[in-house]
């Protein structure tokens, strides 16, 4: 197959909020192919969540094209619904419906023949270990069983594109890992192609074959999670001196082993020094005794890989944390689409 | 298995990739979500009985005064199929905010995003409402047959269809107050209330309109709940005159704009 999954150019998306207008999405261009798995990463309000239902049909584009499964998103919406998976941030089971009935209907939304669709319905609930829950009432389930049941019924027609929003946010880490071995599963079965958003770092590090960073509505940086982290930034070094005023002499030597691209070199705060270094691990011997040479040797040396929150950190100054701007209702809530 | 009991829509191929853009065919969506709507009161038909404990207090404390006021003119037979009129009008007027809850919950958004059509998301909605009013207002009549209600039976059954077309328009109406104000509560009840209690005084469902003011007896003239309260009233006692004409137009009338309405704001949803 050569349709892209997902091929999207100048996607943008504006909402007018109390007389103003604000861009939650400005000109994303993305190429995601058959088989991949994307994460999308960025704070809150970076314009993740908008991007996805973009993409999925829910909000129509100010601007820009794109296409879905090979599907115009502005004028075959209803053909891109057929052939995508959709994990929303929300939850997706009517409250007072049955667990079961739910996963079921969902497969015959798809046009999954009724036979097929319990039979696709009950081996989901046994993965997800909802298997006892299964005619319980929705509005009765704890937090994680919805969050399996919503992945349940995203999951019921196999789509070979999926999206997720946020999937585990809320799951405890045993339900977490659980959830990562099915998308894997999946993918390994039916070469599924997986569109997520997380702010788990540790999440898209692991699991994303590559990642896009995305703040201020705009794609920062598209690689993967090795290659954001060696040519962004070093492995993290940290030295600790007997007092500050050896630290402070020990900054020049310091500087010309920072990976600096630029933006950042060694920064001190009181006895201790850290400083991105490529390769760290290697050069860390020599890094140490030419400190010695110099009359600056430190008590003791630490490395460390670095996260995507120091990758986040060498792309925008902020961290991941700090960055939550808009806050959490800044996606979920549903602004007034501008007057077209 | 007690699986999936009553739906039965067109056999798909399970071949998503080159499917054609709707899985399944207009009706079977609509069928799907019918099914999926009226699936929690099956489940647990108790809850429709809550719904009557108001009509039945009207009958029992509302009644009885009105009895007396005109010398027991006004009995049983001119009051409970006005009390089956409520019954629908009310049934049906609080279905949106169980749509505003499945917006508020993200079950609304996860319709919006499977491959159904918009139009039956509204009609399948809108459909399911006659089947808890139909049942109400059978236990209504029920109910009030020990004391004294004789109901004509081929009046009664035009009665509750007449009932059941005009509950799936005011329903839709309630669904596209719903779609219409999104997720703020106080701006679907606000309205709803705004609407609803008028409409009712000027159908004549409780009070005879007849001793009204001129412009009271004229905005009755052109409320459509006005005409199905006469039309109920005379089918349940066997009179099939020129009111049951009005009243199926005013219910049919009632549905059609409901649907449209509804479908539109569906659409736009």
């Amino acid at each position: 197959m050569n349709v892209k999954a997902i091929d999207a150019a100048g996607l943008t998306k504006t909402f007018a909020s109390r007389g103003t207008q604000v861009r939650a999405v400005r000109g994303l261009d993305l190429q995601v192919h058959p088989g991949e798995l994307v994460a999308f990463l960025g704070p809150n309000g970076a314009g993740k969540s908008t991007s996805l239902r973009l993409l999925t049909t829910l909000l129509k584009p100010s601007e820009g094209v794109a296409t879905v499964s090979g599907y115009d998103i502005r004028t075959d919406p209803a053909a891109v619904r057929g052939r995508i998976g959709y994990i929303g941030q929300l939850n997706s089971a009517g409250h007072n419906q049955r667990v079961r009935d739910e996963v079921v209907m969902q497969g015959r939304f798809y046009g999954l023949p009724r036979a097929r669709a319990a039979q696709r319905a009950e081996a989901l609930l046994e993965t997800l270990e909802l298997g006892r829950v299964s005619k319980r009432m929705v509005s009765s389930l704890s937090g994680g069983q919805r969050r399996r049941l919503d992945i349940a019924m995203g999951l019921v027609h196999a789509p070979p594109l999926l999206f997720l929003d946020e999937p585990s946010t809320g799951l405890d880490p045993q339900s977490r890992a659980n959830l990562w071995r099915h998308i894997l599963k999946l993918r390994d079965e039916f070469e599924t192609t997986v569109f997520m958003t997380t702010h788990y770092l540790d999440e898209a590090d692991e699991f994303a074959e590559r990642v896009l960073v995305m703040d201020h509505g705009r794609v920062i940086a598209d690689d993967t999670p090795a290659g954001l982290k060696s040519t962004l930034i070093g492995d993290r070094v940290t030295l600790e001196f007997g007092s500050a005023q050896e630290a402070t002499n020990a900054l020049p030597r310091l500087r010309g082993y920072a990976s600096g691209n630029g933006r950042e070199g060694p920064t001190r705060r009181d006895t201790r020094v850290e400083l991105p270094v490529p390769d760290a691990a290697r050069r860390l011997p020599e890094l140490i005794l030419e400190l010695a040479r110099d009359g600056a040797a430190p008590w003791s040396a630490e490395t460390r890989r670095p996260t995507l929150d120091d990758v986040f950190f060498g792309l925008t100054g902020r961290t991941l944390r700090e960055s939550g701007t808009v806050g959490d209702t800044g996606e979920t809530a549903e602004p007034r689409e501008e007057a077209e | 298995m007690s699986t999936a009991s009553t739906d039965a829509p067109a056999q798909r191929a399970e071949t998503e990739s080159e499917g054609p853009t709707y899985p399944n065919g207009f009706l079977g969506d609509v069928w799907l979500v019918f099914v999926r709507e009226l699936r929690p009161m099956l489940r647990d038909p108790a809850s429709i009985v809550f719904g009557l404990l108001q009509p039945l207090v009207f009958v029992a404390m509302f009644m009885p005064l009105l009895s007396g006021f005109s010398d027991g003119e006004l009995g049983l037979h001119w009051f409970v199929p006005g009390v089956l009129v409520m019954v629908s009008l009310f049934a049906t007027a609080t279905t949106g905010s169980n749509l505003q809850f499945d917006m508020h919950t993200g079950a609304h958004e996860r319709t919006l995003v499977v491959p159904l059509r918009r139009a039956p998301l509204l009609i399948g909605r809108a459909l399911k409402e006659m089947t808890p009013l139909t049942i109400q207002a059978c236990v209504l009549v029920a109910i009030t047959v020990p004391f004294g209600f004789r109901p004509d039976p081929l009046g009664a059954i035009l009665g509750l269809v007449i009932l059941a077309v005009f509950g799936v328009g005011f329903g839709a109406l309630s669904y596209s107050l719903a779609l219409a104000v999104r997720s703020q509560d106080w701006m679907f009840w606000m309205v709803q209330q705004a609407v609803l209690f008028p409409l009712m005084i000027l159908s004549g469902m409780l009070l005879p309109l007849d001793r009204g003011p001129e412009w009271m007896r004229w905005l009755a003239s052109v409320n459509p709940l006005g005409y199905v309260v006469k039309a109920e009233r005379a089918l349940f006692n066997g009179v099939f005159d020129v009111t049951l004409a009005q009243g199926a137009a005013a219910a049919v009338g009632v549905a059609l704009v409901g649907l449209f309405v509804g479908t539109g704001a569906m659409r736009r949803a």
